[in-house]
């Protein structure tokens, strides 16, 4: 978390259309890729089983497997994009794999504060301005060249210029790479202070889990 | 004072700070961890030297990857499987966390494991790297899933920088009719508010339909019982709090439901049939019916399943197994049918083997495993294979959720046993049922 990036304000870039409700975060990582215990090799899981047959061929038509479609950056999605698993390899995945920015008119909540804590811009759009991009893009003809200014919160197609709106929070942290840790732990005394608190309001939330181990040690005779 | 919502009076308890108008440092009171949402978080945690601010408030649970064979003992082939498990297990003994290992015998699934054993109790904030740990709010805590660069900060901070939400109330009048379950009106809920209609919102959920689940006052004190049990009785939104959304359904219309797609929005009741693409949702539903292998029109009772899942944190407690033996005692698993049973966690597994649970379901021709996720995800070595069709009790219905091109059918746990007897997608209430 600490590892600050030097981000510019601005992304530039070729965008693709995958215009499907509710893509959620299995398929856009697969289970068979979240059995690492560090966070490499990820760009390969992304969106397998869209990009791929059974037999592990690529599905040519797939958008993001056509060799004008190579590059992109950016992705314009359907409503509800990421739902369902809390996955945070989808993120990573996505990153990975070379997308800097995802565009849709809603997000899995989840997915939003896992794609901001890892500086891949979610831009939120209204339905009707995602369809205008959908339109734009015509069916993936040609890949959309997309700008999206974070100093100024505007997406720029060629025919259109939408405004989008970021919490102040969530622009800083991803033009300046807050460590977010770091900060809240400035808060230590206070947290501290709290529980001190908190517990001696309800003894009975003090240690809840540590109360199990003796429990679980009888498991364990040996 | 101004009134305020349950919602709100649990996030004035647990605010350390207010960060700015949408963001509050928030306490978590029990922070869950399991074997494939953590590592990267502790990975992080120990490379900057960090340490868990307040290890008693945190337990780990090896649920997703564990593999579920009736054996004694159990060995994860998979090796990177077997790797997560061991790392779990060495980042809670380095931080001092309880850990339901792979082969303690109270394992289970995280959220199954954590009631059971009293660590959620009312008015709590509780956090999981795990979307479902929404369950929470059945036993009046505030639950919900986070990432895992969350679950970093939760290990060294044990807060989050929270988002607030808005306040939504669902009210559900009216008492459910026999044969249907908090499954189906759940089902039906969705399918009325869509996937996304409780996006960015909180629900408190009330009427007379809906009964909270007693939490379990173990490891508390004789002495603080009492003063507990008045305080989470204070646990209620104030007479005239205001909502942001409402909404009000009545339970005593409730048939048992199915979906039919791949969303869990995309039910209807058993008595209904597969819609029609059109409308808004066209192209939403005509890609649903092109993986599903369904057509407009088509019945979803009668409909032939390949295999039946009974298990995950959804519906594996003793209730939901009691509910399957009631329906198929005395009767068989289809012969085109392979059905399982995975119960939520090794006290369920026990508890139902003392009742003859498990000997009514192992007469009757299903595999009664052991406990963990399993096909929730089919992160583990329970996969489906392409084209089988399986009436699940689990909550998701994605593509591929279970296994690359499998199609799942969400319902309740009479449902899929009923389901399993008869071979195809059945209405429970033909075959003779009570509520009890």
């Amino acid at each position: 978390m600490t590892e600050i990036s030097t981000r510019t304000s601005r992304l530039e870039g070729i965008a693709a259309s995958l215009p499907i409700a509710n893509l959620d975060t299995d398929q856009i990582m697969p289970k068979q890729f979240l059995r690492g215990i560090d966070k490499k090799g990820l760009a390969e899981g992304v969106l397998w089983d869209l990009r791929f047959q059974g037999d592990g061929h690529p599905r040519a038509e797939f958008v993001l497997n056509q060799p004008k479609f190579a590059g992109t950056s950016v992705l314009i999605a359907g409503a509800n994009f990421g739902c369902g698993s809390s996955r945070e390899h989808a993120v990573w995945g996505l990153l990975q794999y070379g997308v800097k920015a995802v565009i849709a008119s809603s997000f899995g909540e989840i997915f939003y504060s896992n794609a901001m804590n890892n500086q891949l811009l979610a831009v939120m759009l209204r339905d009707d301005e995602v369809q205008a991009l959908f339109t734009e893009a015509d069916l993936n003809s040609l890949p959309l060249p997309i700008v999206v200014d974070v100093e100024d919160l505007i997406v720029q197609s060629p025919k259109h210029r939408f405004s989008f709106a970021l919490s102040d929070r969530h622009r800083r942290m991803f033009l300046d790479g807050l460590d977010l840790i770091g900060a809240s732990l400035a808060h230590q005394a206070e947290i501290e202070a709290f529980a001190e608190r908190h517990w001696s309001a309800h003894p009975w939330l003090r240690d809840v889990a540590r109360r199990t181990t003796a429990r679980l040690d009888r498991t364990h005779p040996a | 004072m101004k009134p305020r919502t349950l919602y709100g009076k649990l996030i004035d308890s647990h605010t350390v700070v207010m960060l700015d108008e949408q963001n509050v440092l928030l306490f978590c009171d029990l922070h869950l961890m399991n074997e494939y949402t953590s590592p990267q978080a502790f990975a992080g945690l120990n490379d900057e030297g960090r340490d868990v601010l307040m290890p008693g408030q945190n337990v780990a649970v090896v649920s997703h990857i564990i593999p579920t064979h009736p054996v004694q003992h159990r060995v994860i082939h998979d090796p990177a499987s077997a790797l997560q498990a061991s790392n779990l297990k060495v980042n809670c003994l380095r931080h001092h966390i309880p850990l339901f290992d792979t082969n303690d015998a109270l394992q289970g699934i995280e959220h199954i494991i954590a009631p059971e054993h009293g660590m959620i109790r009312p008015g709590m904030v509780v956090m999981c790297g795990d979307s479902h740990t929404t369950t929470y709010g059945a036993l009046g805590a505030l639950g919900f899933g986070i990432g895992t660069s969350e679950v970093e900060h939760v290990l060294a901070t044990q807060t989050l920088v929270y988002r607030l939400a808005q306040d939504m109330r669902i009210r559900v009048d009216g008492q459910l009719p026999i044969g249907t379950t908090a499954k189906d009106l759940i089902l039906m809920i969705i399918s009325r508010i869509s996937a996304q209609g409780a996006r960015g919102f909180v629900v408190e959920f009330c009427g007379s339909a809906i009964d909270y689940v007693l939490a379990r006052a173990l490891d508390i004190d004789d002495g603080m019982r009492d003063r507990a049990l008045s305080l989470w009785a204070t646990l209620r939104s104030d007479e005239g709090a205001v909502f942001d959304v409402e909404h009000v359904f009545d339970a005593s219309h409730v048939a048992p439901y199915v979906t039919w797609g791949t969303s869990p929005d995309q039910a209807v009741p058993i008595t209904g049939t597969v819609p029609k693409a059109q409308g808004a949702q066209r192209a939403n539903i005509e890609q649903a019916l092109r993986y599903t292998g369904l057509s407009a029109g088509t019945p979803l009772e009668g409909l032939a399943v390949d295999h039946v899942f009974i298990g995950s944190c959804t519906n594996a407690r003793i209730e939901d197994l009691r509910a399957v033996a009631t329906i198929v005692k005395g009767r068989h698993v289809a012969s085109t049918v392979r059905a399982m049973v995975v119960p939520g966690s090794g006290a369920v597994k026990v508890q139902a083997e003392a009742e003859g649970i498990s000997k009514i379901l192992i007469d009757a021709g299903f595999e009664w495993r052991q406990p963990g996720c399993s096909m929730c995800l089919a992160m583990n070595d329970d996969v489906l294979e392409p084209g089988q069709r399986c009436a699940s009790t689990t909550n998701r219905n994605f593509e591929g959720r279970q296994g690359r091109g499998a199609i799942t059918h969400l319902m309740s746990p009479a449902m899929a046993a009923a389901a399993a007897v008869t071979g195809h997608i059945t209405d429970v209430r033909g075959l003779g049922v009570s509520n009890d």
